[in-house]
């Protein structure tokens, strides 16, 4: 490890002081299970780590019917593994921490760090975004809040600037008969890193016709991506009607395949990510309108 | 900057002279507690496992200076009483659970939370809670059968006790 100063803020303000105080040399430690792997690879050299656990009620994560769900940023992938809430409500982000890494790791590993991480493989931001999820960051200036789906600017980039923080995610109540899926591919199930992921979001309304749907994806361009094209073949091939059927997921499949800009790397050609974007679009296209059908309003 | 971290650690306070910027693991080790092993040291591979405040962690992925107050549990820890083995230390030898040795601190210390939340898993459920834990010789087939194994036995213990409990 390369040497470095650990500090424990008690609070949030005092995080952020320290944080701006270092002018982009401190590092925040939440679960710290990319950061200490980054600091042993020498990926980053932070003169000084900022752990931000003993700061109370961050832990936390809340859902309401009506609210929604706030996650802070303490919360790991193992609390919502276990939670019976995010199951019922969040499936997708469920199926995301469920087959996150290893239990060793989920029970330190936090949701927030994982956006903040920003990797372009990351399993918890495909079900947030297509679920909405804004981000609330405290900084110097106060609190912001943004759109998850522009939050992460480039692989292990986001848009916190300097002294900035990442307090809570905040996730939108489901509305009545909404279903949802991630389908993370890889070669294994546990301990792997997304080859392709694709989360879909699919709420109907009291006719059971589309009301909305939200397709994110990744590992498949620089960035985790809200498959927006895709979402616009979606809604136009299910018609006035709103009918989602083969031939629409197809629609969607297709323009989503269209959209992911993948590289070849050791995990798998961009060619064979770009086929398993249609195909895994088209299967969670499939899984949460199921999902929604059988849901009671 | 060496400092020291008041733990309980093995059922014991404990403090461990470390430096703050080291991993729980280097910290252990540099203390005299060395059956957690360092493989890896980036949370791939598991035979750094410890229990941590109840939870099962990889300890190269923990700060040493982060575990003040905390309650550990090693390897070190896990048999009953000094020569008393832990029904999962006698599974594995019975079993011919361990090859190489390497990997299976961290195994058993996995095991060990694995059956502390659930006291009957089942296959499936054992190879879910082992996913993190590699072992290079064995195939994992024997690993299972001796936490199989681990938990007839427990309840086996357990039954009798509940009976004269209900009488």
């Amino acid at each position: 490890m390369t040497r470095f100063d650990y500090r424990e803020p008690a609070t949030l303000d005092e995080a952020v002081a320290l944080l701006h105080a270092a002018g982009g040399e401190a590092a925040v430690l939440a679960g710290g299970t990319d950061l200490l792997v980054q600091i042993r690879e020498r990926v980053r050299r932070p003169a000084q780590v900022l752990n931000i656990k003993k700061i109370l009620g961050l832990d936390a994560f809340e859902f309401d019917a009506q609210g929604g769900l706030t996650i802070g940023a303490l919360a790991t992938a193992r609390a919502l593994e276990t939670s019976d809430t995010i199951r019922r409500h969040y499936a997708g982000l469920h199926a995301a921490v469920v087959h996150f890494a290893s239990i060793q790791v989920r029970h330190r590993a936090t949701i927030v760090g994982n956006v903040c991480r920003a990797s372009p493989s990351a399993d918890t931001l495909p079900p947030l975004i297509a679920d909405g999820a804004t981000v609330r960051i405290l900084g110097p200036a106060g609190v912001r809040t943004v759109e998850l789906e522009h939050f992460c600017t480039g692989p292990g980039r986001t848009l916190l600037g300097d002294g900035e923080i990442v307090t809570h995610l905040h996730v939108p109540a489901p509305a009545a008969r909404t279903g949802k899926a991630y389908i993370k591919h890889g070669r294994r199930v546990e301990m792997e890193l997304a080859t392709v992921g694709v989360a879909a979001t699919v709420a109907l309304d009291a006719e059971g016709a589309l009301a909305d749907a939200r397709i994110a994806l990744a590992a498949v361009a620089p960035t985790p991506l809200r498959a927006h094209g895709a979402e616009a073949a979606l809604r136009s091939a299910a018609g006035a009607q709103g009918r989602l059927d083969e031939r629409a997921f197809d629609a969607a499949a297709e323009a989503a395949m269209r959209e992911a800009r993948p590289i070849g790397d050791v995990r798998a050609s961009a060619e064979y990510r770009r086929e398993m974007v249609r195909v895994l679009v088209r299967r969670a296209l499939a899984q949460a309108t199921a999902l929604a059908q059988e849901s009671t309003p | 900057m060496t400092r020291h971290v008041s733990v309980t650690l093995n059922g014991t306070a404990e403090s461990l002279a470390i430096d703050s910027d080291t991993t729980l693991l280097d910290g252990l080790r540099a203390n005299g507690w060395t059956g957690s092993k360092k493989g890896c040291e980036v949370g791939e591979c598991g035979s750094c496992t410890v229990i941590l405040d109840g939870k099962p962690v990889c300890s190269c992925l923990v700060l040493a200076a982060e575990v003040e107050g905390s309650t550990l549990v090693t390897i070190e820890g896990v048999q009953r009483a000094a020569g008393d083995l832990d029904p999962l230390q006698e599974s594995f030898m019975a079993c011919g659970a361990a090859q190489c040795g390497f990997c299976t601190p961290g195994i058993i210390v996995a095991a060990k939370a694995l059956l502390a939340e659930n006291a009957r898993p089942t296959r499936d459920e054992i190879r879910f809670a082992l996913a993190g834990n590699i072992c290079r010789c064995t195939g994992y087939t024997k690993i299972i059968d001796a936490i199989e194994l681990t938990a007839e036995r427990l309840r086996a213990e357990a039954a009798p006790a509940a009976e004269e409990a209900a009488a």
